[in-house]
């Protein structure tokens, strides 16, 4: 499948002078999933695990069929994979559930390179439950720094980290923290949502104990997460939500959950968004990830090489290609990067400016003013990398 | 690539930084989380007026701006009038009106861009909450 083809699955990319370089906030869905949401809602639009009704049976195949999809998209039982409403809801999911067996004798480390969605939730739950909280800084390159992994140890019981930056695009050592957080009985949360987008991955074969991701941005629709879970450990997690589809039996106050996945489904599930974001998986499955890897790296490859000829370009995160995923971050000396994204908006590149949801990353970059992220997935091409540093060069002459 | 934000007038405005003042009355400093702009906003004020003010932001060139115009043309207003400001940029922005200052007419560009209202209304409500209105 050539790069040609994968592009003109996309609807949205048929417009004039778009060049969409905000994919690591955002993918685009292709036809298939925008297919897959309508027919479902067409034809076997009904509440899921309930109704006996001809829509309600298809509902649940649908939903369920969704499930499987997912779990060969991440080489893992059906059974380990939870809907949620995304990443976020994911993460306070397993945060949550975790958290309810910790003290003030514990203590989870998590890291400086984290998106807020895997620093709130432990955050919050350590004011709430009195447990400590580390973090494994960053090197001047915005890697984790596992030089010194000594915070891991007796009392650490939950390692949740990030898989790659957000910002960055680097890539966590995982199976190196699996190792040291198993060393000492802790389990490994991952914040898969910005590794999924390039590619099927085994969290299993990682090391991971929970793994979560987003629909949004993984060319699904929005409002769709997973958590996956090993098995043994899925069983003895408590529900961090409540409500109708997830119990056996309700007698008095005796509470009967069902088992995993569906005591951690309470309320009505995500059911078309579930559908679309499985129509995702499936189109990216077909794709030849290698041949698609390398493509993105060539991209990054010509992106940092067209940085480096701009005046006034400072990267933010690794200047090379490896173990990163196309994603770049920079700055541009005298100009705040809500302004150059701003001009680029009207040159038709779509990039981001800000802090990115990762405030800790940016105050120990020392990045006061954020920074302008360029993130890219296998439908971007030569011609959007050279729109980006036409309008990078258009914006710094109109700013300075 | 349009330039009507980005216009002469704003860069010029954006370019001149009145300093923190050495004796204010009160002080008030705000951020935007979404960008992280930072403004610190000094005013002095005698007999119900504002008789002084200075600023020190790290931000964009809207909210640099903007705060260029809050400063020196707020200077003189009854405390009052000062704080109605936020309101009257507000309006500006969002539903069309007038400007309620005179260094504001360049800002006029800026009302399609909803996501950059933000930056310029930023030093209005730094000087409402110094003068004590309590807004955010």
């Amino acid at each position: 499948m050539t790069i040609k083809t994968i592009r003109s699955a996309f609807p949205v990319l048929a417009r004039a002078h778009f060049h969409y370089l905000d994919n690591a906030a955002m993918a685009q869905v292709p036809g298939q999933v925008i297919n897959a949401v309508a027919a479902h809602d067409v034809a076997a639009r009904a509440n899921v695990h309930r109704g006996l009704h001809d829509l309600a049976r298809r509902a649940d195949a649908a939903y369920e069929a969704a499930r499987e999809s997912v779990a060969g998209f991440l080489s893992a039982r059906p059974d380990e994979v939870v809907f949620t409403g995304g990443c976020t809801q994911a993460l306070n999911l397993v945060a949550g559930g975790l958290a309810e067996s910790l003290g003030p004798r514990d203590m989870v480390v998590v890291s400086v390179a984290e998106h807020h969605s895997n620093l709130l939730p432990w955050l919050m739950l350590a004011k709430r439950r009195g447990f400590q909280l580390a973090s494994i800084p960053v090197t001047w390159d915005g890697r984790l720094d596992l030089s010194d992994l000594s915070m891991i140890d007796a009392r650490c019981k939950v390692v949740a980290v990030t898989h790659v930056s957000n910002v960055t695009g680097a890539v966590s050592d995982i199976p190196r923290l699996a190792e040291a957080a198993h060393a000492v009985g802790a389990k490994l949360v991952v914040d898969g949502a910005q590794r999924t987008p390039h590619g099927p991955v085994d969290p299993r074969a990682l090391g991971a104990d929970f793994y979560a991701f987003a629909g949004h941005k993984t060319y699904g629709p929005t409002g769709v997460g997973v958590l996956w879970g090993r098995a043994e450990h899925l069983a003895h997690l408590p529900p961090a939500a409540w409500g109708g589809g997830m119990v056996a039996g309700l007698d008095g106050e005796t509470v009967d959950f069902l088992d995993p996945p569906r005591r951690f489904e309470a309320g009505t599930p995500p059911v078309a968004q579930a559908v679309g974001l499985a129509a995702a998986l499936d189109w990216m499955r077909g794709l030849d990830w290698d041949k698609v890897r390398l493509h993105e790296a060539g991209l990054t490859r010509q992106l940092l090489a067209g940085l480096a000829g701009l005046d006034g370009i400072e990267l933010v995160g690794p200047n090379g290609l490896e173990d990163r995923l196309p994603v770049v971050s920079f700055t541009v000396k005298g100009c705040h990067p809500h302004d150059v994204a701003h001009l680029l908006g009207e040159h038709g590149v779509a990039v981001r400016g800000g802090a990115h949801c990762s405030q800790p990353l940016m105050k120990a970059l020392g990045l006061h003013e954020g920074c302008l992220r360029v993130s890219m997935a296998p439908y971007n091409d030569d011609s959007d990398i050279h729109a980006l540093l036409r309008g990078l060069a258009e914006a710094v002459r109109v700013l300075r | 690539m349009s330039h009507e934000v980005y216009q002469q007038a704003i860069k010029d405005l954006a370019g001149r930084e009145a300093g923190r003042l050495v004796a204010p009355t009160a002080s008030a400093r705000l951020d935007n989380p979404l960008c992280g702009d930072r403004i610190d906003l000094d005013v002095t004020v005698a007999d119900g007026t504002v008789t002084g003010l200075g600023q020190v932001t790290r931000g964009c060139l809207l909210c640099k701006a903007s705060a260029t115009v809050a400063v020196e043309q707020a200077t003189g207003l009854e405390v009052a009038r000062a704080v109605a400001l936020v309101e009257d940029v507000r309006a500006m922005l969002r539903q069309g009106a007038s400007p309620p200052l005179a260094g504001l007419a360049a800002f006029e560009a800026v009302r399609p861009y909803k996501s950059r209202h933000e930056c310029v209304l930023l030093p209005f409500k730094a000087l409402a909450k110094a003068l004590g209105s309590g807004l955010p």
